[in-house]
């Protein structure tokens, strides 16, 4: 085993290279560039967590602006429908007063017609007494050659037009 | 075994001066420039590229940095997860450690022998990972001692120990501790010297075998040949788990010394 068999020999130049290209390692590589490897590795980190940390701020803050908005949507949603009940009720009240006025008008009119048609009836109602009573009277001169007074036939005739 | 003689599974693991490096040599300690340093420099050379190109230090990663930082996260969270927000500060010297055996461990399984070159896993030496796990040990006596004191001595008596136990306690957790680095740095070492062995002791056979007449061949010969490529995937997992296993346990001892209870 040349570990053993050779140890006399060459140990001394094992542990003096060991110690030198070790040294060598240790002290260039792992003291000069290592920790400025890592530093990268940690800005990195640290960059990368303070971006997550700013997106995280920044979600809510849309968070809190949509609440916001949702909020003001609301109020103005019911200031809205306010608005349009209230302009509802007041179409629905001038409208209501419109109808009114158009009623009324109409039952004027309706009522003036009535008369106007009350009127003619009656005019009538008198033309055709004055004619029936006529006839009274001369159907009775016919028959019976009793010259009917004007009044009697005038009765007559209303008392057979009012019994229908 | 005059003919098997010629496949020696433990050849890989010999330790030869390059260059002519033989007798460089420091206080009087030889420092021979062998293959096991040109897999160390190899190992750091290719972590270094590694790590520089996760160096652009893009908010948006390319692939490469992705890698880079991946691993340097995964360290992060292995700390963190082991030691709590204070481990961070290990993440230099774990991250180090990680990476530099996971490369060794890696580096010495690349099929470089098919282009005549001797692939060599420095992780297979005891010298090398002893050296590894004393670090690491000494990192946990030193912050343990640092910030506990003398206090860092109760890490040996568990809470909620009765009185009349702890004479007993004491000394078998002591000694649980001080087998730490051992067990720490001959895991690693065991755990790549028998997959290594065992592919070459597969790959004697195939070559053996064909050697031996086609019938051997084809029969012992591709069964090993079959075996070995499924020892092979295996390797490169046991190469990523040794490495994960001792920068966890790293870091678990950290936690002691870190949290003591």
């Amino acid at each position: 085993m040349p570990q053993i068999a050779q140890i006399a020999e060459t140990y001394s130049s094992q542990i003096f290279w060991l110690l030198l290209t070790f040294g060598f390692v240790f002290f260039v590589v792992g003291l000069g560039m290592v920790p400025k490897v890592q530093a990268t590795a940690d800005a990195r980190d640290a960059k990368i967590t303070g971006d997550l940390d700013a997106a995280k701020a920044a979600f809510a803050r849309a968070d809190e602006a949509e609440a916001d908005y949702r909020i003001r949507d609301a109020e103005s949603r019911g200031a809205a429908q306010a608005m349009l009940a209230k302009a509802k009720a007041e179409a629905a009240k001038a409208s209501e007063a419109r109808l009114a006025a158009a009623d009324a008008e109409i039952a004027s009119q309706i009522g003036a017609a009535e008369a106007r048609i009350k009127a003619a009836s009656d005019a009538a109602m008198a033309e055709i007494e004055t004619v029936a009573a006529d006839a009274a009277r001369d159907m009775v001169a016919r028959i019976s050659g009793v010259d009917a007074s004007d009044d009697a036939a005038r009765n007559a005739v209303k008392a057979a037009l009012a019994h229908g | 075994m005059a003919e098997s003689g010629k496949i020696d599974p433990m050849h890989q693991f010999a330790i030869e001066p390059l260059f002519g490096t033989d007798h460089l040599s420091l206080g009087g300690f030889n420092i021979a420039f062998t293959n096991s340093a040109l897999y160390m420099v190899a190992a750091a050379v290719v972590l270094w590229i590694f790590v520089v190109g996760g160096m652009k230090r893009e908010l948006v990663p390319g692939r490469w940095q992705m890698a880079v930082e991946y691993m340097t996260g995964f360290i992060k969270s292995l700390l963190i997860a082991n030691v709590g927000e204070g481990g961070k500060k290990y993440i230099p010297y774990v991250f180090s450690l990680f990476m530099f055996i996971l490369l060794a461990n890696l580096l010495g399984l690349l099929p470089l022998g098919l282009v005549g070159l001797h692939p060599f896993t420095f992780t297979s030496h005891f010298t090398a990972t002893g050296v590894l796990a004393i670090m690491s040990f000494s990192i946990v006596l030193a912050v343990g001692f640092y910030k506990h004191g003398l206090h860092f001595f109760s890490l040996f008596v568990p809470h909620g120990t009765p009185l009349p136990m702890i004479p007993v306690i004491f000394p078998i957790e002591l000694i649980s501790f001080m087998v730490r680095p051992f067990s720490l740095g001959l895991r690693l070492f065991v755990a790549m010297t028998a997959g290594h062995v065992l592919l070459k002791v597969l790959a004697g056979f195939v070559i053996n075998a064909s050697n031996a007449g086609v019938g051997f061949g084809l029969t012992v010969g591709s069964a090993s040949f079959i075996l070995m490529i499924g020892i092979s995937a295996l390797e490169v997992l046991v190469a990523v788990i040794q490495a994960y296993v001792f920068a966890l346990l790293t870091s678990v001892y950290i936690n002691d010394a870190e949290n003591l209870h």
